[in-house]
């Protein structure tokens, strides 16, 4: 399949998806002739109510879940983190703990944060320079005052996958709840919920072609549990709130397709993944991939730019029209690098010059290929403006040639 | 995506005098590895004029820390030393037509960069105090080392307080957990807990007058009167918006101002205390911190 490519190159696939054309015309009805509210006596609500029911039973399928109950719709994955996270707490009053990692996304480390300042004791686990986890420490600090494990399933900057299946037996076996936050991983990698001990499960509808605003959390049967939103007795009470309805039937067919494209993801997608970094490593001098290449997400690819700043590479891609993402601090507004970077100790100069490079099913050969083009050429550019960059290679001792004052 | 001008942009997209300067005879090297900018200003000074006949830079930055590093050159080209010392890091960003208040270090990076690059050629050490804090509060740029400074040195308990001192949290105010959480943590330093509903103030803990110490070339009062020269010069603007300044005390680098009136909560982004440090900084040639302080010691050392 050939595709223009003049109207741009999304790689940032990991940040947010196009909804599939064929999910928005699924979607539609729902704005017009199928308004009615699911909980009404009458045949406005009726038809919504079997629609959500049919999306139910979609993300079950993907999510290899039991029972369709133990989906409960939310509006995002931060709500279903949330939602997770202090369930277990007030679940398990007397348990303070919380064990997570330093590489979470911030829906989880910034609540982390805050319960910290309410006297909850968080244990994060530390990350090896390929971003893995030491599950010796982990298997260490569970123990019954343990009230929740939180675990990404991926690492949505580096694609790094984590072994939360064992991880949660492991958290079954102390007596300790296990939650995942799988927004990376859901529609990407195969996951099989009922044959596993994975208590809770946060997925969310934009990462896979599926609108935003729509998202879910997976609720093992038998799992004790807290609504965040009390009100109406929408999704049995475990979340008040009328229902998304629009939303909800999109993301039940994302859920299908994304059963459906599961193989391509991991095979095509795959390949010009692997594609992009052979033909950027070659090119490109002084650069690497950061995180564990071997165990990783079939659509990302994160690649550290020695000597460069990532901000300035997004804006010379942006001008080629290629959309992608950094860690850098200045894409943030924040006065350090991304603290997965940091966690996995890469220098700074290196940090800075992180760029994500996240596909989706969408991305043909053409694309990839140009986006090889174009890359060599913008950091050369950047590198002759940097003052760690000599005529065609790092000066010598670069950290030593060029130590500005002050920090 | 930033908000960044057109200017910004071009400068960036097509940077002025990027690179080392053949025959420079002055360097500076400021920034930050870990802020992720840093940038190396070189010169060719003439000897015999002062006049900037060349400079070059090299930055490892972002989009506005490459603008800022093209526009100072391109500003300073031509002047003398004298004259460059006098662009201020506000010239630069208007050279660019705004920056982001997030971006706004950037302007300041450029503006060190010359200073360390005039100490270089005149044999000077050049040395930067320079601490700069996560950006608290977004619609007046106030940091987070400014309001931990200013609730020290003022005993200050509520947010209200740190308002009216330093402007912060005085715009769109979803900075206000922010500051509380800075309150509790240097409250908690001096054994006080941080109390959500407190209203009153409490009585200012009274600083001792310290003689300040001889700085640069001035004598302590030319200092002084250089102080009062540009805290002077600023007062018509703020009394036209109903406000005003007085100095209070000089401490060393530190010094001690009262904002009266609808200073506190005025919009005037550019007359900010950051604005009068700024100001001082550039006349006195010198890193000064400004402190707002509290009331009663203004009646004891203004009193007319």
């Amino acid at each position: 399949m050939s595709k223009d490519i003049s109207g741009g190159i999304y790689l940032d696939n990991n940040a947010t998806t196009q909804v599939d054309s064929e999910i928005v015309a699924a979607m539609l009805p729902y704005f017009t002739e199928q308004f009615g509210n699911p909980s009404s006596m009458h045949q406005f609500g009726n038809q919504v109510g079997h629609a959500i029911k049919k999306a139910r039973g979609q993300i079950q399928d993907l999510l290899g879940a039991e029972h369709d109950s133990e989906i409960v719709f939310t509006s995002c994955g931060t709500e279903s983190d949330s939602t997770a996270i202090l369930s277990a707490l007030k679940a398990y009053p007397k348990r303070k703990e919380i064990i997570t990692t330093t590489i979470e996304h911030p829906a989880v480390l910034e609540l982390c944060k805050h319960l910290e300042k309410e006297d909850y004791t968080v244990h994060y686990l530390k990350v090896d320079g390929k971003g893995r986890l030491d599950l010796q420490e982990y298997k260490s600090l569970l123990g019954s005052g343990v009230a929740v494990v939180s675990v990404m399933w991926a690492n949505n900057e580096t694609g790094t996958l984590f072994p939360v299946e064992q991880m949660a037996e492991m958290a079954n076996q102390a007596g300790v709840l296990f939650h995942t936050d799988a927004v990376q991983a859901v529609g990407k990698v195969p996951i099989d919920l009922k044959n596993s001990k994975i208590d809770m499960l946060s997925l969310s509808g934009h990462k896979l072609h599926a609108p935003k605003g729509i998202g879910v959390l997976y609720l093992k049967r038998g799992t004790r549990f807290r609504p965040l939103l009390r009100g109406g007795h929408q999704e049995r009470g475990r979340r008040a709130g009328t229902e998304n309805a629009a939303s909800i039937a999109g993301l039940g067919l994302a859920c299908e397709l994304a059963q459906k494209h599961m193989d391509f993801e991991n095979t095509e997608v795959a390949t010009l993944r692997d594609r992009l970094q052979d033909g950027i490593l070659e090119a490109v001098p002084n650069c690497f991939v950061t995180g564990d290449p071997e165990n990783r997400l079939p659509n990302t690819l994160n690649i550290a730019f020695e000597y460069v700043e990532g901000e300035a590479i997004l804006m010379l891609l942006n001008k080629e029209g290629i959309a992608c993402s950094s860690g850098s601090a200045c894409t943030s507004g924040s006065l350090e690098p991304s603290h997965v970077m940091r966690a996995m100790d890469i220098p700074f100069t290196a940090a800075h010059g992180t760029v994500r490079f996240s596909l989706s099913r969408y991305n043909t050969p053409d694309e990839i290929e140009k986006v090889i083009d174009v890359i060599p050429g913008i950091m050369t550019k950047l590198r002759k403006l940097s003052p760690y960059w000599g005529e065609d290679g790092p000066v010598t001792n670069p950290e030593e040639a060029f130590a500005p004052a002050y920090s | 995506m930033w908000d960044y001008s057109e200017t910004v942009k071009e400068h960036f997209f097509n940077p002025r005098n990027a690179g080392e300067v053949g025959e420079a005879n002055a360097t500076g090297d400021v920034g930050s590895i870990s802020c992720g900018d840093a940038l190396r200003l070189q010169l060719k000074v003439n000897p015999e004029t002062e006049v900037i006949e060349d400079a070059g830079f090299q930055t490892f930055g972002c989009g506005s820390a490459i603008a800022s590093s093209s526009a100072l050159t391109e500003i300073i080209k031509g002047k003398t030393l004298d004259e460059a010392l006098q662009v201020s890091n506000q010239d630069i960003a208007d050279y660019l037509e705004g920056l982001p208040p997030e971006k706004m270090h950037c302007s300041v990076m450029g503006r060190e960069a010359l200073q360390a690059a005039v100490a270089d050629y005149r044999g000077e050490e050049w040395k930067d105090d320079h601490e700069e804090g996560e950006l608290i509060c977004k619609c007046f740029a106030i940091d987070a080392v400014m309001i931990e400074d200013t609730i020290r040195a003022n005993d200050l308990r509520t947010v209200e307080q740190v308002t009216n001192y330093t402007k912060a949290g005085g715009g769109c105010s979803s900075c206000h957990e922010g500051i509380e959480d800075i309150l509790t943590k240097v409250l908690a330093e001096q054994g006080v807990e941080f109390d959500p509903e407190a209203t009153t103030w409490p009585e200012p803990i009274p600083s001792e007058t310290i003689p300040a110490p001889t700085t640069g070339r001035l004598t302590n009062l030319q200092r002084i009167k250089k102080i009062e020269e540009v805290i002077e010069s600023v007062r018509p603007a703020l009394q036209a918006d109903r406000g005003d300044i007085e100095l209070v005390d000089v401490d060393g680098n530190k010094i001690m101002v009262h904002l009266v009136g609808a200073c506190a909560g005025c919009q005037m982004a550019g007359m900010t205390l950051g604005g009068v440090q700024q100001q001082l900084m550039e006349a006195l040639g010198e890193f000064v911190q400004v402190i707002p302080v509290e009331k009663k010691a203004v009646h004891a050392v203004a009193g007319a």
